[in-house]
């Protein structure tokens, strides 16, 4: 079966990938057609960051929503705590395989399977978030005579800022890692460098690793820096 | 030994015209079907090796994350300082795609098993560190104020009483780290270090294989998750007492 990955030991150099990233090199099965180069690389970074960003506002629309209302409720924790650790167990391999089996290709479906790979983390953590904000905070929400819609959106939900952005973080991560084999389900990402191989070479696959760890490094200190904003002035000072 | 993607690629090219004819005497991988049973009864030997390497892919590298974040957290509650350091360097470590830390070591480590178990360790640490770091921050100030008036050296301190009491924190983290480590250890396929990722790449468009692969992951993850929660509890009796 010659399925399987590249098996021949790769020497790359950081010096190749860098000129892999910059100008087209020759490659050995396209041709004479050039592979690589700075035009390539924009463009698959820019279907990567579509397909996550789509990805994860799905999720944000999906797991928002419910971890709120459950966390302002305060029911469905067994719920909340099953979806996390479901989550964590789904092999990201098998998962793209799967839907790209059962619904197919393309990019609608590569995003509802990133969702599923991003819900859980900000479900579970919206509902933490809320939950655990004082008691006495609502009250005194109350007491002054918020709403219960007004009590969520001016107390419960600024106190949990901080952990609903981790579980917002945790996801991206998820999402950006598994946007990179998305190439197996007819999306070309920046991982089409690192799965193809025998298409790019040892410098392509070498490029598309710095390349996919750079983005990731992106969405990270953007959605930390984004959390900084969104976060108030006094629960700044407090962590400080 | 009957190849499945042949037959996929053959159900491909001529299935209206096969099914038409006569679909019931076509084996089920030939269809479309998601699952076939009897393929898997039979073939299921076929994801033996793969589940034992995946196995030892998993032990392995959390094992040596364990030994490593525990090791830095033990550090950074000696030395306040290194916290912040410490938490971001393992935070950047954690944020890099696994596939993407197996490329970027290739030319340190050569493909292979190693890569693999060095990558997923690497994982491994952020989520370890931090909840140890939790759990010996929740210890009560009160209770070590005790240990130190019955006369108990900071090093006796640290190991009878605040890892103790840290234990529930440092399980939930040793027992996420594991759970996602099944899951991502697929991956390593691409590594070429072998696993639960390997059939399932051999074969990505053969239905009943993706589940078969998928789902022995998805249990092996159940599994350690249940051991580890079982051990926990096992450690901590006090809590049960509290509990009841």
């Amino acid at each position: 079966m010659t399925g399987g990955p590249p098996t021949a030991p790769p020497l790359a150099s950081i010096q190749g990938a860098i000129e892999f990233i910059f100008s087209p090199q020759s490659s050995n099965v396209t041709g004479g057609k050039k592979v690589g180069g700075i035009d390539q690389v924009i463009e698959l970074t820019v279907n990567q960051i579509e397909l996550s960003v789509l990805a994860l506002l799905l999720s944000l629309l999906v797991a928002l929503p419910i971890g709120l209302y459950l966390g302002h409720k305060g029911v469905g924790e067994l719920f909340a705590t099953a979806i996390a650790n479901a989550g964590r167990a789904v092999p990201e391999l098998a998962l793209i395989a799967f839907m790209a089996a059962a619904i197919g290709v393309g990019v609608l479906n590569l995003t509802i399977a990133l969702a599923v790979l991003g819900i859980p983390p900000i479900l579970a953590n919206t509902f933490v978030g809320i939950h655990q904000v004082d008691r006495a905070s609502v009250d005194a929400g109350r007491g002054i005579g918020m709403s219960e819609f007004e009590i969520l959106r001016k107390v419960e939900i600024p106190l949990a800022i901080p952990t609903i952005f981790t579980g917002i973080r945790g996801a991206a991560i998820a999402i950006v890692a598994t946007a990179t084999i998305a190439p197996l389900a007819g999306v070309l990402t920046l991982g089409d460098f690192i799965i193809n191989q025998n298409v790019y070479g040892d410098s392509g696959v070498l490029a598309g690793a710095i390349l996919v760890s750079l983005l990731a490094l992106a969405f990270e200190f953007s959605l930390a820096g984004l959390q900084r904003l969104l976060t108030s002035q006094g629960l700044r000072l407090k962590s400080a | 030994m009957i190849n499945p993607g042949l037959f996929a690629a053959v159900g491909e090219v001529g299935k209206g015209f096969i099914q038409e004819r006569d679909s019931s005497s076509l084996p089920c991988q030939a269809t479309d079907k998601l699952f076939c049973f009897d393929w898997a009864k039979e073939n299921i030997d076929r994801y033996g090796t793969p589940t034992v390497q995946h196995l030892e892919l998993v032990v392995f590298s959390v094992l040596i994350g364990f030994v490593f974040a525990f090791a830095l957290a033990l550090l950074a509650h000696r030395r306040r300082w290194l916290r912040t350091p410490l938490l971001a360097v393992t935070g950047v470590l954690f944020t890099i795609p696994s596939i993407a830390f197996f490329f970027l070591l290739l030319p340190i480590t050569g493909r292979g098993r190693d890569t693999a178990i060095i990558a997923l360790a690497v994982y491994t640490l952020q989520i370890i560190y931090r909840n140890t770091m939790t759990g010996l921050a929740n210890v009560p100030e009160s209770v070590k104020d005790a240990a130190r008036g019955v006369g108990m050296t900071d090093r006796q301190i640290l190991w009878r009483v605040e890892l103790r009491l840290a234990t529930p924190e440092i399980f939930a983290g040793l027992q996420i780290a594991t759970v996602s480590t099944v899951a991502i250890a697929t991956l390593a396929v691409f590594a070429g270090g072998g696993g639960l990722g390997k059939p399932l790449y051999e074969h990505i468009n053969f239905g009943t294989n993706i589940i078969l692969s998928g789902g022995i992951a998805i249990l092996m993850a159940i599994a350690f998750g249940v051991l580890l929660f079982v051990t926990q509890r096992l450690l901590t009796p006090w809590r049960r007492a509290e509990a009841s």
